[in-house]
C-alpha cells in the first residue's frame, strides 16, 4: 500500500510528460488524487498494512497528515482541471507532473521513519513545487520562484546539518549512529545534551523555513502572492504540513530525551513571534493573495505553539493541521477564483466580488470567518484547545497573547476580505467573462463544509487518532 | 594515513578562502569542483579497506560535484555571457579576511569545548562547519544569482563533510537521494537563471525587487 502510494503519483508525473494533450491531461490529477485517498482509506482500515518496513511506516501521527495531505489533493485535483481549462492556451505539462510528483514525495516523507530520507522527500517537495510557482512566466513569478529556491534550499540544508547533528548527539554520548526514529527515540536519554540542542534548533530553522515560520517567512508572501490559487493551497495545506511532520519528530525526539521543557520555550516564542508578525502585515495589506501568506505564517505559528504549550494544546495543534489544510484550500482556491475575474490582487481593483462571483465571494468570505476561528467552524474547536491548554497549564502570558494576536489577526484579515468582497466593482475595472462553474466551486465548498462539520461534531474515529497521536508522542 | 587525510582537510579549507577571495566566476566553479574531488576521495582514505557501497557513494559525489554540476554551471555561465562578480557586499578582501576569522575561531571553539573527540572527528566536525560558514558568505555577499549557488554549493560541501562522521547511520539509499537532490536542484535553478537573465537582462539578483510590502 506504502509503495501504491508513493509510486502511482510518480507514474502518472511520467505520464503527464508524455501525454501530447493540453485538454486531457489535467484530468490525471483527478485520477491520481481518487487512487491516492481510495489507498489511503484502505490503509486506514487494515492496521497491518500500516507497516511497510523498518523505514516506511505509518503511526497515528503520520496517519493525521496522510489523511489531511490526501483530502487536500483530491479536491484540489478537481479544481485543477477547471483552471487548467481556463489557461489552456498555456502548456500545463510540467504543472501537472510536477503536481503529481509532489503527491508521491510528500507521501514519502509522511511514510518515512528514516529522517535521512525524510529530509530527501521533503527536499523533493521543495523541487518539484517550484516549477508549480513560476507557471505565470511573469517577472513576478520569476523572483518569486527565485527567492522561494534560495531561501528554501538553505533553509532546508541547515535541516540537514541538523539531521547530522541529530545522528552525531548518539555517538558523541557513547552510543551508536542512526537516523532510525525507533532507535533515536530509544538512544535519546544517552544523547549528548549540547549536541542534541543544537540539532533542534537547526531542526526548528531549517523546518521551520519550510513551514514559514518568521522570521524565516520571507519567501511566502512572495510565493504565495504570484502562485495560482490551487498552488497555493497545496503549499498552505500540503508542504507546510509535511514540514511540521518533521518538527513533531524531532520534538518527539527530545521528550524522550528528557529535553522537553527547552524545545517547548522555544516553540512558544517562535509560535507567538509568527503570529505577530503575520498580525502586523496583515494589517492594511492591500494584495489579497498574500494577506492569505501571512495568514499562513500565523497559523503556522499557532501549530509550533500548541506543541510547545502541551497536553491539552497539543491536542488542539493536531486537530489544527487538518483544520487549518482545509481552510486554506477553500480560501485560495476562492480567492484563485476572484484573482481571475478581476487579473488583479489589489483591493483598489477587486471590489465588489459578491456581485461578480457570488459564489467564489460567498466562499472566501466564509472561509474569512472559519480561518479566524469563529464559530461554528472547525478551528474554533482547535483553537479553543489551545488557548484551554495554555491557561489550564500556566501559561498566561503565552494564553493572552495568543488571544490579542488572534484579534489583530481577525481584524486586520477582515477589512482586507470585506473590502474585497462588499460593495460595487469599481467603473475602470474590465468587464470579465468569468464564472464560476462546477468544478472551481465545489472544491472550496466541500472543503469548508468539512471544517464546518468538524467543528459541530467531531467523530470517533478523528477523535480517537489524535488521541492516539498526543500518547505516540510521548505526552 | 592520518597525515594525507589531515592534508586534504586543509586543502578545502584553503579551497574556501580562494573561493572566497576570487571576482572570476568560472574560477570560482573551478575551486568548487576541486573541493567535489577531495570530496569523493576523503571517504576512501579514512577506512583501509572500502567496502563496495562507499565506493559508489564516493564514485556519484566525484561524477556529480567535480563533473556534472560544473559543466552544468559553466554552459550556464556561457547563456548569460558574464565574467565577474562586480560590487559584491562585502569586498574580496575583508570577505577572506572574514572566512579566515571564522575558520581560526571555530576551530579554537571545538578544539576547546571537546576534548573528548576521538580521530578524525576533532578535524572533520570544525572543518564541516567553516565550509558552511565559507558558503553563507559567498551566499549573502554576492549579488550574481550564479555565485550565489556556488555559495550553496559550498555550504551543501560542509554539511557533506560532516556527514562522513555518520557513514553507518546513512545508508547508500538515502546518499543517494540526497545527491539526486542537489543534482535537480542546480538542474532547477540553472533554469530560472536563465529565465532571470532574459527578463531582467542581466543576473542581479538586486533587480528582484518588485515583491516587497
Amino acid at each position: 500500500m506504502a509503495l501504491i502510494l508513493i509510486l502511482f503519483p510518480l507514474l502518472i508525473a511520467g505520464l503527464a510528460l508524455a501525454l501530447p494533450s493540453n485538454r486531457a491531461r489535467p484530468w490525471l490529477l483527478p485520477l491520481t488524487g481518487l487512487v491516492h485517498s481510495a489507498t489511503t482509506l484502505l490503509v486506514l482500515r487494515s492496521p497491518d498494512q500500516k507497516t511497510y518496513n523498518s523505514w516506511l511506516l505509518l503511526d497515528p501521527v503520520s496517519t493525521i497528515i496522510l489523511i489531511t495531505v490526501s483530502g487536500l489533493f483530491l479536491l484540489s485535483s478537481f479544481y485543477a482541471v477547471g483552471y487548467l481549462h481556463h489557461r489552456i492556451e498555456q502548456s500545463n505539462r510540467f504543472f501537472v507532473a510536477s503536481l503529481s510528483a509532489f503527491l508521491s514525495l510528500i507521501s514519502l516523507a509522511i511514510w518515512s521513519h528514516h529522517l535521512g530520507l525524510m529530509w530527501v522527500a521533503i527536499e523533493g517537495t521543495t523541487l518539484t513545487t517550484a516549477p508549480l510557482i513560476y507557471f505565470n512566466k511573469s517577472k513576478q513569478s520569476i523572483e518569486a520562484t527565485w527567492k522561494y529556491l534560495l531561501v528554501g534550499s538553505v533553509g532546508i540544508a541547515l535541516a540537514l546539518l541538523g539531521t547530522f547533528f541529530l545522528a552525531y548527539s548518539a555517538i558523541a554520548g557513547g552510543k551508536e549512529a542512526s537516523l532510525d526514529l525507533a532507535s533515536l527515540l530509544q538512544t535519546a536519554p544517552d544523547m549528548s545534551r549540547s549536541w542534541l540542542r543544537s540539532a533542534f534548533i537547526l531542526l526548528l530553522v531549517g523546518y521551520g523555513t519550510k513551514m514559514g515560520l518568521a522570521p524565516m517567512h520571507t519567501w511566502k508572501p512572495d510565493a504565495y502572492g504570484e502562485a495560482p490559487g490551487i498552488v497555493g493551497a497545496i503549499l498552505a495545506g500540503g508542504v507546510t504540513s509535511g514540514a511540521f511532520l518533521a518538527l513533531l519528530r524531532m520534538y518527539q525526539i527530545l521528550l524522550a530525551a528528557g529535553e522537553g521543557a527547552f524545545a517547548s520555550r522555544i516553540l512558544i516564542f517562535m509560535g507567538l513571534f509568527s503570529m505577530l508578525t503575520a498580525a502586523i502585515f496583515m494589517i492594511n495589506q492591500r494584495d489579497f493573495k498574500r494577506m492569505l501568506a501571512y495568514s499562513s505564517i500565523e497559523h503556522m505559528g499557532i501549530l509550533v505553539l500548541g506543541v510547545g504549550l502541551g497536553g491539552l494544546a497539543l491536542w488542539g495543534a493536531l486537530f489544527h493541521v487538518m483544520m487549518n489544510a482545509f481552510t486554506k484550500g477553500t480560501l485560495f482556491l476562492s480567492a484563485g477564483n476572484i484573482h481571475r475575474a478581476y487579473k488583479d490582487k489589489s483591493t483598489d481593483a477587486v471590489q465588489g466580488a459578491y456581485r461578480r462571483l457570488p459564489f467564489s465571494a460567498s466562499l472566501f468570505l466564509a472561509g474569512f470567518f472559519a480561518i479566524t476561528g469563529s464559530p461554528p467552524f472547525g478551528l474554533f474547536v482547535s483553537e479553543f484547545s489551545i488557548l484551554t491548554g495554555a491557561f489550564g497549564s500556566g501559561h498566561y502570558l503565552a494564553g493572552s497573547l495568543f488571544l490579542l494576536f488572534l484579534l489583530l489577526v481577525f481584524i486586520g484579515m477582515g477589512i482586507t476580505v470585506l473590502k474585497v468582497v462588499q460593495g460595487r466593482v469599481p467603473e475602470e475595472v474590465e468587464h470579465s467573462e468569468y464564472r464560476d462553474s462546477v468544478l472551481t466551486v465545489v472544491p472550496p465548498l466541500v472543503f469548508l463544509l468539512v471544517v464546518l462539520l468538524l467543528g459541530v461534531y467531531i467523530p470517533p474515529f478523528p477523535r480517537d487518532l489524535i488521541s492516539q497521536a498526543q500518547l505516540f508522542l510521548g505526552n | 594515513m592520518n597525515d594525507i587525510l589531515n592534508a586534504l582537510f586543509m586543502l578545502i579549507l584553503t579551497l574556501n578562502l580562494f573561493a572566497l577571495g576570487n571576482d572570476r566566476i568560472l574560477s570560482i566553479i573551478r575551486i568548487v569542483a576541486a573541493q567535489g574531488v577531495l570530496l569523493g576521495i576523503i571517504p576512501l582514505l579514512m577506512h583501509s579497506e572500502p567496502t563496495i557501497p562507499e565506493l559508489i557513494s564516493s564514485a556519484a559525489a566525484i561524477t556529480l560535484k567535480a563533473i556534472i554540476i560544473p559543466i552544468m554551471m559553466i554552459k550556464a555561465l556561457r547563456d548569460v555571457k558574464i565574467k565577474r562578480e562586480v560590487e559584491p557586499l562585502i569586498g574580496l578582501m575583508p570577505s577572506t579576511i572574514l572566512g579566515a576569522l571564522a575558520t581560526s575561531i571555530t576551530f579554537l571553539a571545538f578544539a576547546r569545548w571537546n576534548t573528548t573527540m576521538d580521530g578524525h572527528a576533532s578535524l572533520i566536525i570544525p572543518t564541516a562547519i567553516s565550509t558552511v560558514i565559507a558558503g553563507f558568505i559567498l551566499l549573502t555577499t554576492r549579488f550574481k544569482a550564479l555565485t550565489q549557488v556556488l555559495g550553496y554549493l559550498v555550504l551543501e560541501n560542509g554539511i557533506y563533510i560532516f556527514s562522513l562522521l555518520l557513514i553507518e547511520a546513512i545508508p547508500l539509499v538515502v546518499e543517494m537521494g540526497m545527491l539526486l537532490d542537489l543534482f535537480v536542484s542546480i538542474f532547477v535553478v540553472s533554469i530560472i537563471t536563465n529565465h532571470i537573465n532574459q527578463a531582467f537582462s542581466s543576473l542581479d539578483t538586486r533587480e528582484l525587487a518588485t515583491l516587497k510590502e
